[in-house]
C-alpha cells in the first residue's frame, strides 16, 4: 500500500485516494477544431512511462481534491506532490 | 510412552508439566515449550513424512520455519484442520492431534514410494516431453493420475469456524527478528521516547541464544544475559513485543505486512480471541534481524531420517533437551558443525566422526580432538544407508580413496549459512555475492531500512550483537529520536560459524542427492535442465521446480545456484537470484481476509424504507451494493402473479415504490447551471426554476454514462439524480471535471443520496392520494406541470416533490429527509392502499418503464451506446457548441449507418417471454459462427397489454421496424416482429392523469 | 537440426538406459547482423509469432529478441486459464480461434503444455449477473461456441466446493459453463514455442534489450539497436506486453496503453479438491486448482501504472476475502507465494493486433489481464500480418486505428451495473 503525501492533508495510506491517471492531458478548449486524431490521441494516448510519471490523484476518502504527483513507475516512490494547473516541476529520475 | 531421549536436566521445558498428544493415532507426551518435532524426536521418532514426488521416508531437517520435510496436519475438530504445518513450528499442547500426509496406507508402509524406483521416469521435466498422445488422454487419464499424486496435505472441507482479527500499526522503529542482533536493536534504539516494536516468528525471543548454553556476553551466560535483556525491554513502556508474529512482506514506504498466531499454541484457546491477526505495521525506520539459515549438504542418501542440520541438533538438545540419536557422524564445512559436536558429546551422545570437507581444519578441532573425538580433514560424503532411519554413512577422503561404511543413527551436516536476505530483497535492496560465505548478503538499501547481524553475513556473535546496536541506534536517530551508543558486549565461548560448501560434495553422485528436499530435485536434476539448454536460474527454477515447495527453498535455492553454476561453467553471480516473493513463510488466507467476511465482507446497502418491506415479505434483490424489494407477493402468489398485480394496480389506481437508491447530487453555485450544460448533453443553462429536466450524461468517448432527473430549484442551486448504480462514478466525474478542467467555475457539489428518501408515487390516483397529504403545494395540473418540482411539506415534513413519471403515469416523487422517511411512506402507503394501489417493486418497475420505452442505463446500455442508439438524440441541447462527450459523436463509427439501435420486440406467440441476452438474428436456422444482428436487452410479461414484450438492440432496428426476425431461446428460435419500442399509451396523454 | 521426437517410448528407453537425449530444447546463437523479421519480446506471444512466421509463411530469417529470459513476463505469471466465452463477436472469433489451436498445441509442438479442458465456470450473484451471463451463451452458442447455463444445484454439482447456503452476500444463483476451458502450463507454452520455433531456424536471443529502433529515409523501420549490437530488419513486430509504451516509445508512437501491476497468488499445495475453474467477475475471484495441487488466485489490478512487477497487500487480501467468502472452507488454507506482472491494458480492454503508422513496425499488444488465453491464435495471426502486411481477417477489428474512429470493442463495459 502506497503511502501518498496529499498536499492538503500529509501522508496517508493510499486506500484513501482514487488515481486519476495521466497529468497535464488538458482538455481541448475547442473540441470541435480537434481532427478524429487528435480527439483520439487525448482521448486515448498515454505516454505510461517507465520513470518519472506525472498523474492525477485525488484524496477521495479524505479532503476530496484532486492533486498532481511525480513518482517513480518502477519503484513506486512519491517524488512530489504539486495542485492542479501547477506546472509540471523539473525533477530529474 | 517413555520419551527416551529426552535428558533428564536442561532445555527450555517446562516439565513440572506433561502433555499427551497423537500422532498417526499414537500417543506420545511432552511438555510446554516444546514443539512437535521436539516431542516426537524426544520418543526417538524421526520419520514425519513422506516427499511429494517419490514418498521417500522423512524426517526432520531443521529446528524452525525453514523445515522442508516434517509437514503434518493438526486437527482440532469442528472443521479446524490444518494441512501442511512444520511440526518445528507446532507449538506442542495438551490434546494435539496431528497426522502425517502424502502416505497411503501408513507412513511407514507407503505404496507411493514406488515412484522412488521410477524416479529416472519422473525426473524434472519429464512430463513436458510424454503424456501427450492420444490427445485426450491427458485430460481424461495422465493428469488425473498426476494430480492425485501430487499435493501434500488435505484441504479442509468444512468451513473454518475460526476468526481473524487485522490491526493497523505505526511505529517508528520496527525490527524484524528478536535474535542477539535484533534484542540489541531493540536495547537501542528504544534508550530514547522512540515507539520500537520488536518481531519474532517464535514463541519466545533470543534466537541463535535460545541454544546457547557456553557462551557468555558481558561476562553473564548467555540465558542469563537473554532473560535480563528481555526484562529491560519489557519494562519500557515504548516497546512492544510480537511474538509468534512472522514479518512476511516487505512493501513500497516501510509498509511490513506481520501475521501474528494468536491461540494456536493453545489446548482451549478463549473463543473471544481470534486464531490469528494481521499487523500491517507502517514504520519511519526498519532494522531486519533476520539471521542465517544453515544450508544441507548436497550427497546421495542426504534425506534419510535422521540425517539433520547441525545446528538444528544442537537446538533440540540445548533448547528441548532432546538427543537427536545415539550415534552421531558429523559431515561438515562449517565451523558451527563443532559446536554441535561438542554439545552432542557433552550430552552422552557418541560422536563417531566429525568429517570436515575442508583441507584445513578449524582450531576448535584440535579441542574436540582432545576430548577423544575423531576429526579428520579433506574427507566427503558419498552417501547414507539405512530404510526407515539412517543406519549408516560411507564417507571417504575428498581427493580419492577407499570409502568406509561407519554405523550411526544420526548424521549431522552443515555447508554453511545462508543470510535470510527475504525481507530485505522484498524492499527491492540490492543484494551482492559475500565470496567469503557463499551467500549474497545486503548491498543498498532503497528503503528506510537497515540489516543487521547474521542476515548481512555477521555470523560472529560479538559481531552480531554490536551491528545489532548500532542498527538500532541510527534506526532511532534517523527516526528523530536521539539515543546513546550501547557498549559492545563482551562475548567469550562462543564458536563463529566460519567455512562452507556449495553444490554437490566431491565424488558424490547426483543421483538421489537432494538439493530440494520436499519437491524431491537433486543434484542431477539441476544437471540435466542446465544440459537441456535451462540456464536462467528462473528457468532451472520452473523447470525443476527447486525453490517452489511450501519452504520457498529457504535451504536449497543457494545449492541449486551452485548447481547451476557448475554445470554452466559460470560464477554464481552470473547466474543472478530468483526473486523473492512475499510471503516469507506460508500465511493463512484467513488471516490475510481477517474480518471481511459475512456482512463485513461487502456492506449491504438499505434504505430507511427496508424494515417496512422486509415486515411485509418482500423479496429482495441485489443491485450494486444496494439491497431492493424486487416484489411484495401476497400469501397466495408466486413472482409472475405478484408482479403482474402490482402493475396493473399502478396503470389502474396507484403504485408506490421505494426509489431512495435514486443518486441524488445537489449542484449548487454561482455556475452551478453552467456547469451543467457542460456536463449534460440537454440544455440546461436556462432551465426555468422549478422545473425539471431529462439529463443523458456521456464519457468524453461519445457513449451513454449516466442518466436522471435534473431539477432546477434556484438560480444557483440545482437537484440532480443519477442511476443508482452511477451515483459514484457521476459524482466522482463531475468533481474531476469541476477541479481540474474547470476550476474557474464556482459549484459545489453534495451527495444526497443517502439524505433523501424517495417514494414513487405513480399512477392516475397520485394527486388525489397525495393532496390530503400536503398542504402547501398546489398539485393542481396547471400549477405543477409534468417535469417541474416545488418545494414544500408532506405531512409536515420538508419535501421536494417531483412531478416526473417513470411508468408513464401520473406520477410524483416525494424527497423527504430520511429519517422521517419511514413514517412518510407509511401515511402514504395507507393512502394508495385507500385508493386501491399496490406497492411495487424493483420488477413491476422495469416492466411499467419497458412498457414506454424507457431504457435503463446498464441494461439497455453496456458501454458502447450512443444517444442516437437509443433513440435520445432528441434531448441533445440544439445549439451546443460542447458537452462532454459531444466531439466523439462525430466520429466515424459512431455516424456509421448501421449501429444498434434501440427497438420493441413482440414475439409471434404471445405467451413466449424471450430471455434477456438472446440474439437476434436474420434467419430462423442460423449458420454455425454466423453473426447476430442485436439482442435482447429487456423482456418481460405485461400485465397491462395481455402478452410479452421485450426491448432490444438491433442493427439498423429503426429502419426494420416491420421486420420480421428471429430470437434465440433455450429452445431454439422465435420469431420475433420488430416494433416502436413504445408499447403502451404512445401518445403519452397518462401523464396528465 | 530437427530435434529428435519426444515419444513415451524413447523416454522410457532414456530413462533407465543411457546415454540421454538431454540437448538443449533451445539454440542460444549469438545475435545475427540482419534478419527478415525482428520480433521484440520472447513471451508465449512472441514465441508463437515466430513459429508461425517459420511454420508457416516459410520466413526462417526471425530473431526473437527478448531484454531477460524468455517466457519471464507475463507468460510465467498469470493464472493459465484458457477460455473462449467472450461476448463480442470480433473477440469471441479472436479466442475460439486460439481456443482451437489449444485443442492441439501439444501435439503439434510436440511439448506437452498440459491443456487441461476441466471446465471454465462464471458465477452469477444477482439478476443483472444472470442477464449478462446468458446473453454470454446465447451469444457464444451462435458464433459456434460451446457455454452453458446451470443452475445452482448443477454448479455445485460440477465444482462441490461451491457453497450454496443460504444467507451468503452474494449466493450462487447460476453459472455460465464452458467445458472446454480450462487450464494449460504456462511456462511450458513459451518453452514449447521457443523449441519449435528454434528448431525451424529462428533465432532466439536472450538478455538481448532493445535501445532503438532504427528507420531509413522514408521512415520505414531499419532494425533495432540492443544492447548486444545493431541488428538490421524491414520487419519489426513489438510483442513487449506490459513494456509496449516503452518499446513503441523507441519509435516516437505514444500508444492508447496503460501498464498497471496485476497480481496472482498460490496456496500451499493439497491434494485435488477444485476440479475446474470458478470465476466471479462481480467479486473479482478467479480460482482453479494446479496439477502440483495449488490453488491458483488471480487477483484484481492495483489502480495505479506501475512498472514495479509488485503491488499492494491489500488487492491480495481483498482476493483473499472473496475466496473465502465464496469457498469458506479454504479459509484455513496458506498463501504461499504472491507476486505480480505487468499488464498492458487498453481503453476498451481489448487487444491491439497489427500495423502502426511506421511503415514496417507492428504491434501486438494490450492484452490487459487476460493474453495468455490467446497465445496460439494471437501467434498465428499477428504472424500472417507481418508476413503479409495485412491483418488477418480475425485481427483487422484490432486495430489500433479503432482509438480515432471509435469502433470500440469494448467487453467489460458489457458487464456494466444496471438501475
Amino acid at each position: 500500500m502506497l503511502l501518498i503525501p496529499c498536499p492538503y492533508c500529509g501522508p496517508r495510506p493510499e486506500i484513501e485516494f482514487s488515481y486519476g491517471g495521466e497529468a497535464h492531458l488538458a482538455r481541448p478548449r475547442d473540441p470541435a477544431a480537434c481532427d478524429d486524431a487528435a480527439w483520439g490521441d487525448f482521448l486515448y494516448a498515454r505516454t505510461n512511462p517507465k520513470g518519472i510519471h506525472a498523474e492525477r490523484w485525488r484524496h477521495a476518502h479524505g479532503c476530496g481534491r484532486f492533486f498532481n504527483a511525480l513518482r517513480h513507475t518502477v519503484s513506486d516512490q512519491f517524488l512530489i506532490t504539486y495542485r492542479i494547473g501547477a506546472p509540471r516541476p523539473e525533477i530529474a529520475a | 510412552m517413555r520419551a527416551a531421549f529426552r535428558m533428564p536436566a536442561g532445555g527450555r521445558i517446562a516439565r513440572g508439566e506433561t502433555l499427551s498428544f497423537r500422532f498417526d493415532g499414537r500417543i506420545y507426551t511432552g511438555h510446554p515449550g516444546d514443539t512437535l518435532a521436539s516431542a516426537l524426536l524426544a520418543h526417538g521418532v524421526h520419520l514425519l513424512g513422506r516427499s511429494f514426488k517419490y514418498h521417500r521416508p522423512r524426517g526432520v531437517l531443521a529446528a524452525g520455519s525453514e523445515e522442508p520435510n516434517a509437514l503434518v496436519e493438526i486437527d482440532r475438530g469442528g472443521g479446524r484442520r490444518t494441512p501442511n504445518l512444520r511440526a518445528t513450528e507446532v507449538a506442542l499442547y495438551d490434546g494435539l492431534v496431528a497426522r502425517s500426509q502424502n502416505r497411503a496406507p501408513a507412513l511407514s508402509f507407503d505404496l507411493g514410494r514406488i515412484n522412488d524406483f521410477f524416479a529416472p521416469l519422473l525426473s524434472a521435466g519429464f512430463y513436458y516431453k510424454t503424456f501427450m498422445w492420444p490427445r485426450r488422454a491427458w485430460r481424461m487419464l495422465y493428469e488425473p493420475l498426476i494430480r492425485r499424486a501430487a499435493g501434500l496435505g488435505r484441504a479442509p472441507e468444512a468451513p473454518d469456524p475460526d476468526r481473524y482479527a487485522n490491526r493497523f500499526g505505526h511505529c517508528d522503529v520496527l525490527i524484524v527478528g528478536g535474535g542477539p542482533a535484533g534484542l540489541m536493536a531493540a536495547l537501542a534504539a528504544s534508550a530514547g521516547e522512540a515507539r520500537v516494536v520488536l518481531v519474532d516468528e517464535q514463541a519466545a525471543c533470543g534466537g541463535s541464544l535460545l541454544d546457547e548454553t557456553t557462551a557468555t556476553i558481558a561476562g553473564q551466560p548467555a540465558p542469563v544475559w537473554l532473560a535480563e535483556t528481555l526484562a529491560t525491554l519489557n519494562a519500557r513502556a515504548t516497546v512492544r513485543l510480537l511474538r509468534c508474529a512472522t514479518a512476511f512482506g516487505y512493501y513500497a514506504e516501510n509498509f511490513i505486512a506481520i501475521a501474528e498466531r494468536v491461540t494456536e499454541h493453545l489446548a482451549d484457546p478463549d473463543p473471544g480471541l481470534p486464531r490469528e491477526r494481521l499487523w500491517q505495521m507502517r514504520a519511519r525506520e526498519v532494522v531486519l534481524a533476520t539471521g542465517a539459515t544453515e544450508r544441507p549438504l548436497v550427497f546421495p542418501g542426504n534425506d534419510r531420517p535422521g540425517v539433520m542440520l547441525a545446528g538444528a541438533a544442537r537446538t533440540y538438545l540445548n533448547r528441548y533437551a532432546v538427543r537427536p540419536g545415539r550415534r552421531a557422524v558429523i559431515v561438515t564445512a562449517c565451523d558451527s558443525a563443532y559446536q554441535a559436536a561438542s554439545d552432542l558429546a557433552a550430552a552422552g551422545v557418541e560422536v563417531a566422526l566429525i568429517a570436515d570437507l575442508r583441507d584445513t581444519l578449524p582450531a576448535v578441532a584440535s579441542d574436540l580432538a582432545a576430548r577423544g573425538i575423531r576429526v579428520a580433514a579433506g574427507m566427503t560424503v558419498l552417501g547414507t544407508q539405512g530404510g526407515l532411519r539412517v543406519r549408516s554413512v560411507a564417507v571417504a577422503p575428498a581427493r580419492g580413496g577407499a570409502s568406509v561404511r561407519l554405523a550411526c543413527d544420526l548424521v549431522l551436516m552443515s555447508g554453511g549459512w545462508t543470510p535470510a536476505i527475504h525481507l530485505f530483497s522484498q524492499s527491492r535492496g540490492q543484494v551482492r555475492f559475500a565470496a567469503d560465505l557463499g551467500a549474497f548478503i545486503p548491498d543498498r538499501s532503497v528503503q528506510r531500512e537497515r540489516s543487521a547481524g547474521a542476515c548481512r553475513g555477521l555470523l560472529d556473535l560479538a559481531e552480531t550483537l554490536a551491528d545489532g546496536a548500532r542498527a538500532g541506534a541510527a534506526a532511532a536517530r534517523a527516526a528523530g529520536f536521539p539515543v546513546p551508543d550501547l557498549p559492545r558486549p563482551a562475548v567469550a565461548g562462543a564458536i563463529t560459524p566460519a567455512g562452507f560448501h556449495l553444490g554437490l560434495c566431491p565424488r558424490a553422485a547426483a543421483t538421489r542427492a537432494f538439493v530440494d528436499f520436499q519437491n524431491d530435485v537433486t543434484a542431477k536434476d539441476i544437471a540435466r535442465a542446465a544440459q537441456e539448454g535451462f540456464h536462467a536460474i528462473e528457468h532451472v527454477k520452473r523447470y525443476t521446480t527447486t525453490g517452489m515447495a511450501t519452504d520457498q527453498g529457504k535451504t536449497s535455492n543457494l545449492n541449486a545456484l551452485a548447481l547451476v553454476a557448475a554445470a554452466t561453467g559460470r560464477a554464481i553471480p552470473e547466474v543472478g537470484l530468483t526473486s523473492f516473493r512475499p510471503p516469507y513463510t506460508p500465511v493463512t488466507f484467513g488471516t490475510l481476509a481477517g474480518l471481511s467476511r459475512g456482512a463485513l465482507f461487502d456492506p449491504v446497502r438499505t434504505t430507511p424504507i427496508h424494515p417496512w418491506a422486509e415486515a411485509r415479505g418482500a423479496v429482495f434483490e441485489d443491485v450494486g451494493a444496494w439491497r431492493r424489494a424486487r416484489y411484495f407477493p401476497r400469501s397466495d402468489e408466486d413472482m409472475h402473479a405478484a408482479i403482474a398485480r402490482e402493475c396493473r394496480a399502478t396503470r389502474e389506481a396507484l403504485g408506490l415504490l421505494d426509489a431512495s437508491t435514486l443518486g441524488k447530487i445537489e449542484v449548487v453555485g454561482p455556475d452551478a447551471a453552467e456547469f451543467l450544460e457542460r456536463f449534460y448533453v440537454n440544455a440546461l443553462r436556462k432551465l426555468g426554476i422549478g422545473r425539471c429536466r431529462y439529463g443523458l450524461a456521456l464519457g468524453e468517448n461519445g457513449f451513454v454514462r449516466d442518466d436522471g432527473v435534473i431539477g432546477r430549484l434556484a438560480p444557483d442551486r440545482f437537484h440532480v439524480t443519477t442511476t443508482t448504480g452511477g451515483a459514484t462514478a457521476t459524482l466522482d466525474r463531475m468533481e474531476d471535471y469541476l477541479q481540474t478542467e474547470w476550476p474557474d467555475l464556482h459549484v459545489w457539489l453534495t451527495s444526497t443520496t443517502e439524505h433523501w428518501a424517495v417514494l414513487a408515487v405513480q399512477g392516475p390516483q397520485a394527486r388525489a392520494a397525495l393532496a390530503p397529504l400536503i398542504t402547501d403545494i398546489d398539485l393542481a395540473p396547471a400549477a405543477f406541470p409534468p417535469m417541474s418540482v416545488r418545494v414544500g411539506h408532506i405531512l409536515g415534513v420538508a419535501t421536494r416533490l417531483f412531478r416526473v413519471s417513470f411508468t408513464g403515469e401520473l406520477g410524483f416523487e416525494i424527497n423527504v429527509p430520511a429519517d422521517y422517511a419511514g413514517a412518510v411512506w407509511e401515511a402514504v402507503a395507507a393512502r394508495v392502499a385507500a385508493c386501491g394501489g399496490a406497492v411495487y417493486g424493483t420488477e413491476a418497475m422495469h416492466v411499467l418503464r419497458a412498457e414506454k420505452g424507457y431504457a435503463i442505463i446498464g441494461q439497455e446500455t453496456d458501454g458502447t451506446v450512443t444517444p442516437g442508439d437509443l433513440g435520445l438524440d432528441w434531448t441533445i441541447g440544439k445549439g451546443k457548441t460542447d458537452f462532454i462527450g459531444k466531439r466523439a459523436l462525430a466520429l466515424p463509427d459512431l455516424r456509421r449507418p448501421g449501429r444498434k439501435q434501440l427497438v420493441g420486440l413482440l414475439t409471434t406467440d404471445p405467451a413466449l417471454v424471450l430471455e434477456e441476452g438472446a440474439q437476434i438474428i436474420a434467419g430462423p436456422n442460423p449458420s454455425p459462427g454466423s453473426t447476430a444482428l442485436g439482442h435482447v436487452t429487456s423482456a418481460y410479461p405485461s400485465a397491462t397489454l395481455g402478452r410479452s414484450i421485450a426491448l432490444g438492440l438491433v442493427a439498423a432496428g429503426r429502419q426494420r421496424l416491420g421486420a420480421r426476425l428471429y430470437a434465440q431461446t433455450p429452445g431454439g428460435v422465435a420469431e420475433v416482429d420488430l416494433v416502436s419500442p413504445v408499447f403502451f399509451d404512445p401518445a403519452g396523454r397518462r401523464i396528465d392523469g | 537440426m530437427a530435434p529428435s521426437r519426444f515419444s513415451l517410448l524413447t523416454l522410457l528407453r532414456q530413462a533407465f538406459s543411457g546415454p540421454p537425449d538431454l540437448s538443449a530444447h533451445w539454440r542460444s546463437p549469438a545475435p545475427g547482423p540482419a534478419y527478415d523479421v525482428v520480433i521484440i519480446g520472447a513471451g508465449g506471444h512472441g514465441l508463437a509469432t515466430a513459429f508461425h512466421l517459420a511454420a508457416e509463411h516459410g520466413i526462417r530469417r526471425v530473431a526473437v529478441l527478448e531484454k531477460g529470459w524468455l517466457g519471464g513476463g507475463n507468460t510465467g505469471r498469470n493464472t493459465t486459464i484458457v477460455r473462449s466465452n467472450y461476448l463480442m463477436a470480433e473477440s469471441a472469433a479472436l479466442y475460439e480461434h486460439a481456443l482451437r489451436l489449444w485443442e492441439g498445441l501439444s501435439q503439434a509442438l510436440n511439448y506437452n503444455v498440459m491443456y487441461s479442458p476441466r471446465g471454465v465456470m462464471m458465477l452469477a450473484h444477482n439478476v443483472h449477473d444472470i442477464a449478462v451471463l446468458k446473453r454470454h451463451i446465447y451469444a457464444n452458442r451462435l458464433a459456434g461456441i460451446d457455454n452453458e447455463w446451470l443452475s445452482p444445484a448443477e454448479a455445485k454439482a460440477f465444482c462441490p466446493p461451491l457453497n450454496l447456503a443460504g444467507g451468503m452476500r452474494y449466493p450462487v444463483l447460476g453459472a455460465a459453463l464452458q467445458r472446454r476451458g480450462g487450464t494449460a502450463r504456462h511456462d511450458a507454452v513459451a518453452w514449447g514455442y521457443a523449441r519449435a520455433a528454434s528448431a525451424l531456424g529462428v533465432d532466439i536471443i536472450q538478455n538481448c534489450e532493445v535501445t532503438a529502433i532504427d528507420r531509413d529515409r522514408a521512415g520505414a523501420v531499419s532494425g533495432v539497436e540492443t544492447t548486444r549490437g545493431a541488428i538490421a530488419a524491414r520487419k519489426i513486430g513489438v510483442v513487449a506486453a506490459g513494456h509496449t509504451s516503452v518499446v513503441m516509445a523507441l519509435a516516437g508512437l505514444r500508444m492508447p496503453l496503460e501498464s498497471y501491476p496485476l497480481q496472482a497468488l498460490v496456496s500451499e499445495p493439497v491434494k485435488p479438491v477444485f476440479p475446474c475453474v470458478v470465476m466471479s467477475n462481480t467479486i473479482h475471484a478467479y480460482i482453479s486448482q494446479s496439477d502440483k495441487g495449488e490453488l491458483v488466485i488471480g487477483a484484481g489490478t492495483d489502480a495505479y501504472v506501475s512498472y514495479s512487477q509488485t503491488g499492494g497487500l491489500h488487492i491480495a487480501t481483498h482476493t483473499l476475502d472473496a475466496i473465502c467468502e465464496l469457498f469458506p472452507m479454504f479459509r484455513r488454507l496458506r498463501m504461499l507465494r504472491n507476486w505480480g506482472g505487468i499488464v498492458d491494458v487498453t481503453p476498451d480492454r481489448s487487444p491491439i493486433i497489427g500495423l502502426t503508422p511506421v511503415p514496417g513496425l507492428f504491434v501486438n499488444c494490450g492484452w490487459g489481464t487476460g493474453g495468455f488465453k490467446a497465445t496460439p491464435g494471437s501467434g498465428q495471426v499477428f504472424a500472417h500480418t507481418i508476413a503479409t502486411g495485412a491483418p488477418h481477417p480475425i485481427n483487422a477489428p484490432f486495430s489500433l486505428d479503432r482509438f480515432r474512429c471509435g469502433r470500440l470493442i469494448d467487453e467489460a463495459a458489457a458487464a456494466a451495473v444496471a438501475h
